[in-house]
């Protein structure tokens, strides 16, 4: 019953959203034409002013002014888009049917295969974006937990660190980005490397450790006295410590930690990809704004769905990991429900 | 027995009148047993703000193999830090703990120890939580051999099918038969035990008492154990410590505990003697 009700509120709230969404969409392309017609008008003459408003009345898709889309014509780009990755799919299978026994002879003479280098679909777009977080946070894990790890180990390594991480930690992706690049485009001049991912990755990553890496010290420097005791009345080794006793209990901890930075991750990512000239969704969305179609605005719309709807599926998995190797007894830590009747119900009390 | 002759003349005669019974002085399974735990001039100072807390000072204590002692002692007078230091997770202020004629530096599975909290490691199978110690303690010994030993202990407390349940899914008395069970397989040379039952209901408890006489019994590691519980002190010690309240807390007096091993509850229960005991221990708490 609870939960037909909760799918209705939600239901209820999505289109109310769509209501108003529509709303101001046609609000603002009424505007943006009445706008260009008076600026024709004053800039050249009122016949012309008219043919422009039959132009843009009658529907013509490239004499449309750029203006908020509606959902619908969102929903139909999404679909424009989706049968276009179809056909570009289509054309690489094609390609590579092709070149099947030409690649083969050069793989046996030692040669480079040739690869498609046709333009890329949204999809391949989002796939590039997936790969390029991937690596990002796989980045930020492989330097985050071992330095968290020692700094919440070691007080001496957390003093002498700490003021570097206090500094960093706040730093925009922008500037990652220009100082990640400064130092990348110095060291590969390899006109063939791809310096754009490996920009784009690291600046995601460096941007996006610190939640894991404060964490997992956090994590790693409050491990329960008890299970410290038990490694020292069994005089367990340094190793045996760490990947028995410590890490263990810290790991709800970090990835708590972890979680935060995967979402962190995507936000920045599409930023950087703009900022790298990386494929990618930000470069999905850096071309269609650059290119300044009529149908451009739209596309930027449904990448701000996919990269939100990607958001949620990232964070829900990352949830659920965490909650798989959790050891902490779900019925003892409180629910945020369970906390806040628990609020209620002391008020009432008192 | 210097100690207890000193506190003795020096009862209050309030006191003398409530507790005129013969104390038992000797308890003749431990006559040839050599000391294997001795505390000497034990000291020991928590520094706080408004400056040094003496808890412990000059204590003695020597406990002979295979002997059982329990203490007792007002809430805060320092039987944990006592413990704690013989464990050796505590500092040691002044004074010595050794253990088998090797004075006492740091923690080690010679000396395993029983807390209230059961402490296990809650990511681990109970199997694996008896297995991490068995592998320290025994490391040249075969896969399984080690499994044995864990199965057995665990067997012993009554877990015998439990072996893959991880710890955090069982309730608090079982954690604690891991606890113990955990604690035998060290083979320890002293067994610490801190209010180890301090947490469960009564019936638990006593089931938890049993389970520890039986598996005690088959191997008669050097025990001390805390407890507030003046039942549980009799029944399952060779020897009751009373603890004088701190600050300078030492060992106020001692009680000898004859009864034959193994030791059944009815039995105990029924022996002209408990209550004697019994009145013996609750009035040094009352006073
Ligand atoms: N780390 C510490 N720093 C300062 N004071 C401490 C510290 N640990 C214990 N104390 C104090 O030392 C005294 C003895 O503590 P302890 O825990 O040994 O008592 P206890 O006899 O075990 O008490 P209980 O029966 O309640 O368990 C108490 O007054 C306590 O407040
Ligand atoms: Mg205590």
């Amino acid at each position: 019953m609870k939960v037909l009700k909760n799918v209705g509120l939600i239901i209820g709230s999505i289109i109310s959203f769509l209501i108003i969404w529509n709303m101001a969409s046609n609000a603002l392309y009424k505007r943006a034409v009445s706008t260009t017609i008076t600026k024709i008008e004053k800039l050249q003459s009122k016949e012309a002013a008219e043919e422009t408003r039959k132009r843009i009345e009658s529907g013509d898709p490239s004499s449309q002014p750029n203006s908020l889309p509606s959902p619908l014509l969102v929903w139909k780009t999404a679909g424009l888009l989706l049968d276009d990755a179809h056909k570009v799919m289509k054309k690489k299978q094609d390609f590579y049917k092709k070149m099947e026994k030409t690649n083969a002879k050069l793989k046996q003479a030692g040669k480079e295969s040739i690869t498609y280098t046709g333009r890329p679909s949204f999809l391949d777009q989002t796939i590039t974006s997936l790969k390029n977080i991937f690596w990002g946070v796989l980045l930020a894990i492989s330097i985050a937990i071992p330095v968290g790890i020692l700094m919440g180990l070691s007080k001496r390594f957390k003093t002498s660190i700490n003021w570097f991480v206090q500094i960093f930690k706040p730093i925009s992706p922008v500037v990652w980005f220009l100082l990640v690049q400064m130092i990348v485009n110095t060291i590969m001049t390899d006109p063939d490397s791809d310096n754009a991912f490996v920009i784009t990755f690291i600046s995601v990553g460096l941007c996006a450790m610190w939640a894991t890496l404060v964490n997992t010290s956090v994590g790693v420097s409050s491990v329960d006295e008890s299970y410290l005791n038990v490694s020292k009345v069994l005089r367990l080794g340094i190793g045996k410590k760490i990947f028995k006793v410590v890490l263990p209990a810290s790991i709800p901890l970090i990835f708590t930690g972890l979680r935060i930075t995967v979402s962190v991750a995507w936000m920045v990512l599409i930023a950087v990809e703009w900022l790298s000239q990386s494929p990618g969704l930000g470069g999905f969305v850096r071309e269609e704004f650059q290119n300044g179609s009529s149908s451009s605005n739209a596309k930027i719309m449904v990448a701000m769905f996919v990269i939100g709807i990607i958001g949620v599926i990232l964070d829900k998995l990352m949830a659920s990991v965490q909650g798989l190797v959790s050891f902490e007894n779900k019925s003892q830590s409180p629910s945020p429900l369970s906390i806040m009747r628990n609020m209620f119900i002391s008020k009432k009390a008192a | 027995m210097a100690i207890e002759e000193k506190t003795l003349t020096n009862l209050s005669p309030e006191r003398s009148i409530n507790t005129r019974f013969t104390k038992p002085d000797v308890n003749r399974r431990l006559e040839d047993k050599k000391e294997i735990l001795v505390i000497d001039q034990l000291k020991k100072v928590y520094p706080t703000a408004k400056g040094d807390y003496v808890v412990l000072d000059n204590l003695k204590l020597s406990v002979k193999q295979s002997e059982f002692i329990s203490i007792i002692g007002h809430s805060g007078c320092g039987k944990s830090t006592l413990l704690t230091m013989i464990a050796g997770l505590n500092s040691i202020s002044g004074g010595q703990i050794s253990v088998d004629n090797e004075v006492v530096h740091g923690a080690g599975p010679d000396r395993a120890v029983v807390f209230q909290s059961p402490s296990l490691l809650p990511w681990l199978s109970t199997l694996d939580n008896v297995m991490l110690g068995v592998k320290q303690v025994f490391p040249h010994a075969t896969k399984k051999q080690k499994l044995e030993i864990c199965k057995y202990y665990l067997d012993k407390v009554g877990l015998g099918n439990d072996f893959n349940k991880k710890a955090n899914t069982l309730s608090q008395g079982m954690q604690q038969r891991v606890g113990i069970a955990r604690a035998f397989a060290l083979k320890p040379k002293v067994l610490l035990l801190d209010e180890p039952f301090g947490m469960l209901d009564s019936l638990t408890r006593g089931e938890l008492q049993d389970v520890l006489l039986e598996v005690w019994n088959k191997e008669q590691i050097t025990a001390v154990m805390i407890t507030h519980d003046v039942d549980e002190s009799i029944f399952l010690a060779d020897r009751v410590i009373m603890m004088t309240s701190g600050p300078y807390a030492k060992i106020g007096d001692e009680l000898v505990i004859p009864f034959d091993r193994p030791r059944k509850r009815k039995e105990i229960l029924d022996h002209p003697a408990y209550y004697d005991y019994r009145g013996y221990l609750m009035d040094f708490l009352n006073h």
